[in-house]
């Protein structure tokens, strides 16, 4: 086989075919939200790696590289790291959450629009 | 511990099935695969019901009132939570591709060689190295899965197939179960319970891919002979390795073309099928492969197509425009016209009678110890919730 050929950290990131479509109003920011969510991942990966090392030390008070690689989560673990990342993620996406929130209330009235009226009230 | 809800998330990456064909993961990479479940199911819960919201409040009152799904679409991408909720799980299918390829190419000469020692001179791996790949699988890469289905980076490549095995439970956010066969699961399931007395002695799955809902259709009927044609051969390679190495023996892989099956002669098979296939053919190829089903279908047998749920009239224009999401965005082309056309007409035209037509409806099918069940679940992830239609028919016995 022609082992040369596969450079996997340059494929793994390939291109697929067919122009990529951009949403943001300013393509900018939407590769700058790219490399951010790219970064959470990285973040929740170390996360669970330390997670997966403080339990097994818990546990056996020792550790090898081999003992992580192969560290299964019994189902109770597995839960609370999962509700972990749920909580990590409503953290990260919180400003979406607000704005949701805001939909219900429309027309509320800023600060500056209440510090207004409060000036008047005096 | 400080969290008591109780959880209802993704299961760990841990939990899939593994065969003989799965490629090694690392601890680092299995938690990545688990994030982007989390992601995707985040988007899908908690998102996306607020794109839904902001439709409704900010967007449709202050637009003319739409009357086909791509007046919405057009609506929707003026508005912010739209337009981020698109650019997020945009990103995260490109961040899924790359950890999965990232994985299977890290050990691509393992992985091919697995694969050359399960299949090689196995008479069950029929490829045709002449065949034309058609126009709608060779213009764009399906669901941004670079290389698609069929092409190799180095000759005897899987990398791909294994790559789509792999990944299936971060978009689904393990909704297919443990072998990502909670479509073949299904099928079978329907069939057990409606066609208890079928005892089909052959069995076509067209665009059966790496045949992973195939191998519990096989599995089921021991004592068939079971076929499954897909255009490209990293995918079968892998798929009858996947599948040797699972006990499964009653399956060839074949290279072929759907649309012309002529290898088979007529009433060859006692029951047609395919899972999640149609979508990503085209207007031109769907009688060829409607005729040569009815053609290859024995008297007295079955064909039947797993799909996304069809945009009925009754179906709202909202709804449609974001299943119609990966259409325009997820590299889906047919997706759109497949999901509109009247399929009971185009049975027909195929040469069915009216009468003979069948529609049903299924979940995934999955060991729900671990894995989500979608048919009990209210996350809509419109157009990935695993829950299909079925559209079908019996050919009348002579
Ligand atoms: C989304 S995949 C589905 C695979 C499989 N049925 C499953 O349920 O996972 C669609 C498959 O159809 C194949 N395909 C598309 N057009 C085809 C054609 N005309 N003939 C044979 N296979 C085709 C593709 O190569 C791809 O593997």
């Amino acid at each position: 086989m022609d082992k040369s050929r596969i450079d996997p950290l340059k494929l793994a990131g390939a291109k697929p075919k067919g122009k990529r479509p951009y949403f943001l109003k300013d393509p900018d920011v939407e590769r700058v939200l790219a490399v951010t969510m790219a970064i959470a991942q990285e973040l929740a990966v170390v996360r669970e790696r330390m997670d997966t090392v403080e339990r097994i030390l818990e546990d056996k008070g020792s550790l090898t590289q081999a003992d992580i690689e192969t560290y299964v989560p019994p189902k109770p673990i597995a839960e609370e790291r999962g509700a972990w990342t749920q909580e990590y993620l409503a953290r990260i996406m919180r400003i979406y959450q607000q704005e949701i929130e805001g939909l219900n209330t429309p027309d509320e009235p800023t600060s500056e629009d209440i510090g207004h009226e409060l000036a008047q009230d005096e | 511990m400080s969290d008591t809800r109780n959880y209802d998330g993704p299961p760990d990456y841990r939990n899939v099935g593994l065969h003989g064909m799965s490629p090694e993961t690392t601890h680092d990479e299995k938690a990545r695969f688990n994030f982007l479940a989390h992601l995707n199911r985040h988007l899908a819960s908690n998102v996306l019901p607020g794109v839904k919201k902001a439709y409704e409040t900010r967007v449709a009152p202050h637009q003319p009132k739409p009357n086909h799904r791509n007046q919405v679409r057009k609506q929707l991408l003026q508005d912010p939570l739209f337009q981020h909720w698109s650019a997020l799980r945009r990103g995260t299918m490109e961040l899924r591709q790359q950890a999965g390829r990232w994985v299977t190419l890290r050990q691509a000469e393992s992985l091919n060689s697995k694969a050359e020692n399960l299949t090689k001179e196995d008479p069950r791996l029929v490829l045709n190295p002449d065949l034309k790949i058609p126009n709608y699988l060779a213009k764009i890469d399906h669901h941004c899965m670079p290389g698609s289905y069929h092409d190799e980076i180095v000759p005897g490549d899987v990398t791909g197939a294994a790559n789509y095995d792999v990944g299936i439970f971060v978009t689904t956010g393990g909704g297919l179960g443990r072998f990502s066969d909670g479509g073949g699961e299904a099928v079978v399931a329907w069939m057990k319970k409606n066609r208890p007395n079928f005892a089909p002695k052959r069995i076509l799955d067209i665009g059966g891919g790496l045949g992973q809902n195939v191998v519990p259709i096989a599995k089921a009927y021991p004592d068939a002979e079971v076929v499954c044609v897909d255009t490209g051969a990293p995918v079968l390679r892998y798929g009858l390795a996947r599948a040797k190495t699972m006990g499964v023996d009653n399956i060839t892989f074949v290279q072929a073309n759907a649309e012309d099956l002529s290898m088979y002669p007529d009433g060859h098979f006692d029951w047609v099928q395919s899972t999640m296939f149609l979508h990503e053919t085209s207007v031109k190829s769907m009688p060829r492969i409607m005729k040569e089903s009815h053609r290859l279908l024995a008297a007295g047998g079955l064909v039947m197509h797993v799909e996304q749920p069809q945009y009925a009239p009754d179906m709202p224009l909202y709804e449609q425009a974001i299943r119609d999401w990966d259409a325009f965005y997820n590299n889906e082309p047919f997706w759109t016209k497949l999901h509109e056309l009247d399929l009971d007409q185009w049975m027909v035209d195929a040469g069915f009678d009216r009468d003979e037509l069948l529609h049903g409806g299924v979940a995934a099918v999955v060991d729900s110890e671990l894995f989500p069940e979608h048919a009990n679940d209210d996350v809509e992830d419109y157009g990935r919730k695993a829950a299909w239609h079925i559209i079908g028919a019996e050919k009348k016995a002579a």
